[in-house]
């Protein structure tokens, strides 16, 4: 039995030129997707079917992009967890930020919080999909890998450490078939309501370079994060567990 | 006896060459269709025998001697032979002529032998190490034959051994000349070539002429492939045109990625799609085989995919597109064309294009140069010039094409160099600044037709708002795509190499000119501006009027070796046993020269990646600009020179 896995995909932004093109994180959901469920993968898009860059995740080789059509400003997330709901996914996979629009990054949790599954943040690799359970490797700073155990279904977003995507083809592109649903268009508050401006570049912290020696630099550049103060707390109660962040919270001066 | 089985013998051989012919021509005819002018290219075909590739063949004087005595005695000696011995016309005219012209293709025969006595490995051996034997005993039977016709000896001279000896020699002779001619043997040029020659699908090649932009895929037909996937997917005349290789090997001795020990050689490239066009598998090869390599294991069918089947993708991606092969070629076979066109399959629909293929296609499509910077700072490296833009003037005589070097900070100097010569030269000049993109040579060249025809039309389209009498670039391959490619896309020009154009104004008399100080200096021929658009003159006049004595390499000119830096070679980095640039590099230390003059970015970026020490490496521009004198000179004064004072 193969897995019913659907990969969401968005527009994105070329980072220097800020034309249209496939969105990188995205591009890994979808190749991440195809190494998973090959021919069966689906791939789905909130928006405007007009946009010409949707083709180029047709030329990753799929045969159809699924859109729900939606002008802009419109709130993805209710058509994007109907659909889900009902086409019965197993896995869904997403980048983690989008390169257009918000951009908050939100879209995975509140999707997930929606379905009520469980959610898998820089999901790396996939090991074995047995009996409803999925075992994955998440991506952890530093190269590290954290093995999870998730049940079916769930929802997994992708950044750098997943598989790098195919190159898109011509061929493949215009062949595919973009497929277009209607659905309900909901108007996003939060986006059409507010006032967008350019964020304005946090200060950075100076880098002093302490390190004396080549070798120095390597370990600081290779080492764990040494958190220090950090207490792993197992077996306690969910009292006693609440009672610990508060009190961290209090101590670090987030909770006054 | 003779007299009745020569006849036999002859008509027979001929009937299955003709057979053999048909069943050739359907071979063929499983390619797709081609628009050439059937009847005008055959009644064309003897000129361009003669004339064109025997300027070709005659750069090597020993085979093209040896090659006229022995192709012209044997046409001769066939036809006169079909006379005398198969409609039994025994005339003694006619049987004097036959004994000559036998004589004659056994002397060019012989020659063929010597050359074969010790072939270099650039020949084919296996049965072309037979043919001058079988040209002997063509030739020598014939001319036993044929001594009773003239009358010199009697005709049952020998007795019954001599007519058997001689019926086994007239046998050998006809089988391979006439039956081996259709059925795949050596003698298969002789017929595949001279219809290659009159269908070649770059007729403007004969007579002087040049042909060799790419030719462009239909777009907009959904039904034609894109590229080549299978050998039917070549035109006919293409296939045609790979049955006509000789096996000569003038391509793998010039091609300079066979040379570095990357996966290609040119002729087993053509033999592989002559294996693939006939099905079989590469086993009968007797060449060199690609280095790496082993011959045998690949084969093919015109039915069957030919990458990862009959020839693996590195064998295409090797290539540099330098056009070595197909100067040196003297069947005017294209390999050059067949690569690309197995390379638009692969990246038009396999999405395979190795390395940083991809990434660079990428780039091109969202930011319009291969590096992936923002299209704003295309006109960075000329923030303090105050280059005129063309937006502003919008008509103008000079159009200074700057090319995807504006991003790269070594080729900068050499364009702010060719600035100083316009403005010393007081050239009106003016730039596209941002409305400038890519030519999409690097595309075209990786087989993305769609991305290069997507920034063609977007080129034509913003150079279509302007007036300028001529292009000038500093970037050949630029200058070739400019000129030679955007033709097909209705973008007609007059485009020149800042070379030529500097040639010009030197000419004119517009620069005044010191001389070049100091260190001897050697060219090195940029592929694109030589071999591609037959420029080879100007830039050495350039370094002429600087007083400069090129020290000539001895791969110069036509000859000139690639720099490794063309055909998206350095995007797809195929490994080798050695670097092209390092080979260059030797070629032009052998010189003894201290600076090498170039006139490319990619040449100066291939040539300047290889290790410290070795001569420097300048653009025409930078020593135009570093010998310019500073006072204005008078208009059209020619250059005084002050007598030296001896004390």
């Amino acid at each position: 039995m193969t897995t019913n896995v659907i990969s969401l995909v968005s527009i994105g932004a070329h980072p220097t030129s800020g034309r249209p093109r496939r969105a990188e994180q995205d591009a890994r959901a979808v190749e991440l997707g195809l190494q998973m469920a090959g021919d069966k993968l689906q791939v789905l898009h909130a928006g405007n079917i007009a946009e010409p860059t949707l083709r180029s995740y047709l030329g990753m080789g799929l045969p159809q992009l699924h859109v729900l059509e939606q002008p802009e400003g419109a709130d993805a997330l209710p058509v994007l967890s109907d659909y889900l709901r009902e086409a019965g996914a197993q896995v869904v996979l997403t980048g983690s930020q989008a390169e257009t629009g918000e951009g908050s990054g939100m879209l995975p949790f509140l999707l997930a919080e929606q379905l009520g599954w469980p959610l898998v943040v820089g999901l790396a690799q996939v090991e074995s999909i047995e009996g409803g359970v999925a075992h994955v490797l998440q991506a952890l700073p530093r190269g590290q890998r954290r093995r999870l155990k998730v049940r079916l279904p769930f929802l997994a977003t992708v950044d750098n450490a997943a598989p790098k995507p195919r190159q898109s083809a011509y061929g493949p592109a215009q062949r595919g078939e973009l497929a277009a649903h209607e659905v309900e268009v909901e108007a996003d508050e939060l986006f059409t309501g507010a006032v967008l401006q350019p964020a304005k570049p946090r200060p950075t912290r100076l880098k002093v370079i302490k390190a004396k020696s080549g070798a120095d630099r390597m370990k600081a550049a290779t080492a764990k994060a040494s958190g220090g103060g950090g207490q792993v707390l197992k077996g306690v109660s969910a009292e006693e567990g609440a009672q610990a962040i508060l009190k961290l919270l209090i101590e670090e001066g987030v909770v006054r | 006896m003779l007299n009745t089985l020569l006849p036999i013998l002859l008509f027979a051989a001929l009937g299955l060459a003709v057979l053999g012919a048909l069943r050739r021509v359907n071979m063929w005819r499983r390619g797709r269709a081609s628009k050439v002018d059937l009847l005008g290219g055959l009644l064309a075909m003897p000129k361009r025998y003669m004339v064109d590739l025997h300027h070709v063949v005659a750069r090597d004087k020993y085979i093209a001697n040896t090659h006229v005595a022995t192709a012209l005695g044997f046409v001769l000696s066939a036809l006169l032979a079909i006379l005398v011995h198969g409609f039994g016309l025994q005339n003694r005219i006619l049987g004097y002529a036959l004994l000559l012209a036998s004589v004659l293709m056994f002397v060019g025969a012989t020659f063929v032998y010597l050359r074969r006595r010790n072939p270099p490995s650039r020949l084919s051996k296996g049965p072309w190490m037979r043919l001058p034997k079988s040209l002997m005993a063509f030739s020598v039977s014939f001319f036993l034959v044929t001594l009773p016709v003239a009358g010199i000896l009697p005709a049952d001279f020998g007795g019954w051994l001599l007519a058997a000896l001689l019926s086994v020699g007239v046998l050998w002779g006809v089988s391979e000349m006439f039956f081996g001619m259709t059925w795949g043997g050596p003698m298969k040029h002789a017929f595949a070539g001279a219809l290659h020659l009159a269908w070649h699908r770059r007729a403007e090649r004969f007579g002087g002429g040049r042909s060799t932009g790419l030719k462009p895929l239909d777009l907009s037909d959904k039904t034609a492939p894109l590229g080549v996937e299978k050998p039917k997917d070549f035109t006919w005349n293409q296939l045609l045109g790979f049955d006509a290789c000789v096996q000569c090997g003038k391509c793998e001795a010039a091609c300079p990625a066979f040379a570095a020990g990357q996966p290609l050689n040119p002729k087993k490239l053509i033999q592989d799609m002559v294996v693939g066009l006939a099905g079989g598998t590469d086993a009968k090869f007797a060449g060199s085989p690609y280095p790496g390599k082993a011959i045998g294991e690949h084969s093919g069918n015109p039915h069957q995919p030919i990458v990862n089947g009959l020839v693996d993708a590195e064998t295409l991606w090797s290539c540099t597109t330098c056009r070595a092969c197909v100067e040196e070629c003297p069947m005017m076979i294209e390999h050059v064309d067949a690569i690309v066109d197995m390379r638009r399959h692969l990246t038009l629909e396999k999405g395979a294009t190795p390395n940083k293929g991809a990434e660079v296609l990428e780039n091109l499509i969202a930011t319009d140069n291969p590096g992936g910077f923002a299209p704003g700072g295309r006109l960075n490296w000329a923030a303090d010039l105050n280059l005129p833009l063309l937006s502003d003037k919008s008509s103008v005589d000079v159009l200074f094409w700057v090319g995807d070097g504006a991003f790269d900070m070594r080729n900068q100097r050499t364009l702010r160099a060719f600035v100083k010569v316009l403005k010393a030269a007081k050239v009106d000049f003016a730039v596209l600044g941002l409305e400038e993109r890519d030519s999409g040579d690097v595309a075209r060249r990786l087989g993305d037709e769609a991305t290069f025809q997507l920034l063609a039309t977007r080129n034509i389209q913003t150079l279509a708002k302007y007036s300028f009498k001529r292009i000038v670039t500093c970037d050949p391959h630029s200058f070739h795509v400019l000129k030679n490619e955007y033709g097909a896309f209705n973008g007609n020009y007059r485009v020149q190499h800042h070379s030529t154009f500097m040639a010009e104004l030197i000419g004119e008399g517009a620069l005044n000119l010191g001389q070049h100080k100091g260190n001897s200096v050697t060219y090195h021929d940029p592929c694109y501006l030589g071999r591609y658009n037959g420029e080879y003159e100007a830039p050495r006049e350039v370094l002429r009027a600087l007083g400069i004595e090129v020290k000539e390499m001895q791969r110069s000119g036509f000859r000139s070796r690639c720099c490794g830096g063309g055909g998206g070679a350095p995007i797809t980095d195929i490994p080798g046993k050695q670097r092209i640039p390092d080979m260059r590099m030797d070629d032009i230390r052998e010189t003894g020269a201290e600076l090498v003059a170039v006139g490319c970015p990619q040449c100066t970026a291939m040539l300047e990646g290889v290790v410290e020490p070795r001569p420097l490496i300048k653009d025409i521009a930078e020593l135009v600009a570093d010998a310019l004198l500073d006072e204005a000179s008078p208009a059209k004064a020619p250059i005084k020179r002050e007598p030296a004072e001896v004390h």
